[in-house]
């Protein structure tokens, strides 16, 4: 660790001591270390409720749980992971932490906002809790919240749909402060083009998140309004319209698909060339693709709907919309091999991560095209088709950048290095678990087996058992990874500055970097991913 | 970045007391044309009235106006998505 005093010693506001100094901080860099925690603990929790889920599954008839437990076991399981663990993991951990160094301020543009964004999640994630064991049970409507079920049922829709409420309102005060600080916190010699590619990417990402989340968030409400005074929004019979609440329901929740990849490819585009020694091919491509993401990727919604019985026009209209998403997403993808293509590349495991994610992305992403057509979607809508290529974008794509950005950014966070050994292991096992676990709902999706069913016919079994065996593979790699990170700050191996040779302004600071970030003026260079001095150096020593 | 984010756009008391009462005028305007009955043209006429009332306070209440070239980018963009979003949604119904 650096001699220079890090922002753990140093409290801000400086009067605060013991745990005020953690609640009440200011400080961009110790709130994404208590979003760290707290993201991590559902993470683990939603895990836990996915392993059973498959493990139920792994035979026909009940085993572990009964069909009604099974319907709220998936529920949480993607009430958690989307909301409180997908969401806000990538910007609100490494955003909050890097974002404000990456552009060489000392915060974000609103400290006391960023503070009461992470008490907005912590509330959000607590009513979560309570909405368990209050009102009619464990909420079942899975994380759609579709109506009429989930007006009708006597489950605990309302404090679920309120906590889900109050997540969007933190995520998007998060976006808020980000776009903010990018526009005015960055050090004057910084233009547009010298901006890092994570920092563009959570940018894009903000401008989702402040679009969108409101029209969720009246969603929701209105769905609680539904419920408790009968108006007749969504219902036939009172001249309302249940397509309509899909609508309203998509235009957030696809966007937020974005929300979740677009920084974890930010991370990607930081990753790919610091280990390959050499300048990101295609900067600006990058840049605009972000954009053009968060653009195009608004505009798709109904692609959900293609069975909901919207006009013909629409499937259309949306299904071209669609395809044009691909567009920007695969620049990335050839932006980030053609880097890789010559380079010196140094195989650590953020890489390693990072480049199994741009394999299980690119299978999701070409799963996408089959389930963007609408011929094809009407075959495989609402199988396990559909989660197994939601899994290979989501996980497989952002949760795989989380895991990057996780071994990447740990040495600055903690200035501490985990043991890379283990570490090559506990990705090893949670792709090979992977594979097992999600190509065979590909295949089950295909055969006809729908998602969300608690029992199947006997042709699925097979499919089934090896999807359960390659679930607890990859359990076991992520506790194993979650293990060796943990270790790491009990056995506290130091890690230098720049532990990876990294070029933009987090590495030119100490790690864990001192309060207000940087000891000397802050540098900019012409080029963000110039590694001319880099390669200086390993040449001379 | 922005160079003038520390000047802050005073307005007199005078040009706001004129927008307040631009708004009133036109909320009478808006009481008075709904009790003429111009067929399918109410609507959009009572619309327009608002659309205009909404313009006049974000530009001088709000301060749009006077604000740099990014926010009113940022802006323009946000009502260009929400009419994007509405008049997709509107389609679907419209070709059912």
């Amino acid at each position: 660790m650096s001699d220079v005093k890090s922002f753990f010693d140093t409290p801000a506001p400086a009067h605060l001591t013991g745990i005020k100094a953690w609640l009440l901080t200011h400080d961009h860099k110790r709130l994404a270390i208590m979003y760290l925690w707290a993201v991590m603990f559902w993470f683990t929790v939603a895990i836990i409720l996915g392993l059973l889920i498959r493990i139920e599954l792994m035979s026909i008839g009940p085993t572990i749980m009964g069909a009604k437990l099974y319907n709220s076991a998936f529920t949480l399981h993607g009430v958690i992971m989307i909301f409180l663990f997908i969401i806000p993991a990538i910007p609100a951990i490494f955003g909050n932490f890097i974002l404000p160094i990456q552009l060489g301020a000392d915060d974000v543009f609103f400290p006391r906002l960023n503070l009461l964004s992470w008490y907005l999640y912590m509330l959000g994630g607590l009513l979560a809790i309570v909405s368990l064991f209050t009102g009619g049970g464990f909420p079942d409507t899975g994380w759609t919240f579709y109506v009429p079920f989930s007006v009708t049922t006597n489950h605990s829709v309302p404090l679920t749909l309120t906590a889900a409420f109050i997540l969007g309102m933190s995520s998007m005060l998060t976006g808020l402060n980000f776009i903010t600080t990018v526009h005015r916190m960055r050090v004057k010699e910084m233009g547009w083009m010298q901006i890092p590619l994570f920092t563009w990417s959570l940018y894009a990402t903000g401008w989702v998140q402040l679009l969108a989340t409101p029209v969720i968030s009246i969603t929701l409400l209105l769905v609680i309004f539904e419920r408790a005074f009968g108006i007749g929004l969504f219902d036939p019979d009172k001249g309302g319209d249940p397509v309509l609440y899909q609508h309203l329901f998509w235009m957030y929740s696809h966007p937020v698909v974005y929300v979740m990849i677009l920084p974890g490819m930010g991370i990607i585009s930081e990753v790919i060339p610091t280990f390959s020694r050499k300048a990101i091919f295609g900067y600006k491509a990058i840049v605009w693709s972000s954009m053009g993401i968060a653009v195009a990727g608004s505009l798709v919604w109904a692609h959900h709907m293609y069975t909901s019985g919207i006009s013909d026009t629409a499937v259309f209209i949306f299904s071209l919309l669609t395809y044009l998403v691909a567009i920007p997403t695969a620049i990335k993808v050839f932006s980030w091999v053609a880097t890789l293509y010559k380079a010196s590349i140094e195989m650590t495991p953020p890489l390693l991560y990072a480049l199994i994610f741009i394999y299980l992305f690119t299978v999701g992403g070409l799963t996408g095209l089959v389930i963007g057509a609408a011929g094809t979607n009407i075959h495989v809508h609402d199988t396990q088709f559909i989660v197994a290529h939601f899994h290979f974008t989501m996980f497989g794509g952002a949760g795989f950048a989380f895991f990057a950005g996780l071994h990447f950014w740990w040495p600055k966070m903690f200035g501490v290095m985990y043991n890379i050994k283990k570490a090559y292991i506990a990705a090893t096992l949670i792709t090979v678990g992977f594979m097992f676990h999600y190509v065979p709902m590909f295949v089950l999706g295909m055969m006809g087996m729908p998602r969300r069913y608690f029992d199947y016919l006997p042709q699925f079994a097979q499919g089934n058992a090896l999807a359960g065996i390659g679930g607890i593979i990859m359990v076991i790699g992520l506790l194993l990874m979650l293990y060796n990170l943990v270790m790491s700050l009990r056995e506290k191996v130091v890690a230098p500055e720049n532990p990876w040779g990294g070029v933009t302004l987090e590495w030119s600071v100490p790690s864990p970097p001192p309060v207000h970030n940087f000891v000397t003026a802050p540098s900019v260079k012409d080029y963000p991913y110039d590694f001319s001095e880099v390669l200086k150096k390993a040449a001379q020593s | 970045m922005s160079k003038d984010s520390s000047i802050q756009h005073m307005m007199s008391y005078k040009q706001l007391a004129l927008v307040l009462i631009s708004l009133l005028i036109l909320t009478g305007v808006t009481v008075g044309v709904s009790y003429v009955h111009m067929g399918i043209f109410n609507v959009p006429i009572a619309l327009g009235i608002a659309c205009f009332k909404v313009s006049l306070v974000l530009l001088f209440f709000m301060h749009l106006k006077y604000e740099s070239i990014a926010i009113k980018v940022s802006f323009l963009s946000t009502v260009g998505f929400l009419a994007i979003m509405i008049s997709f949604t509107f389609w679907d119904v419209a070709y059912r």
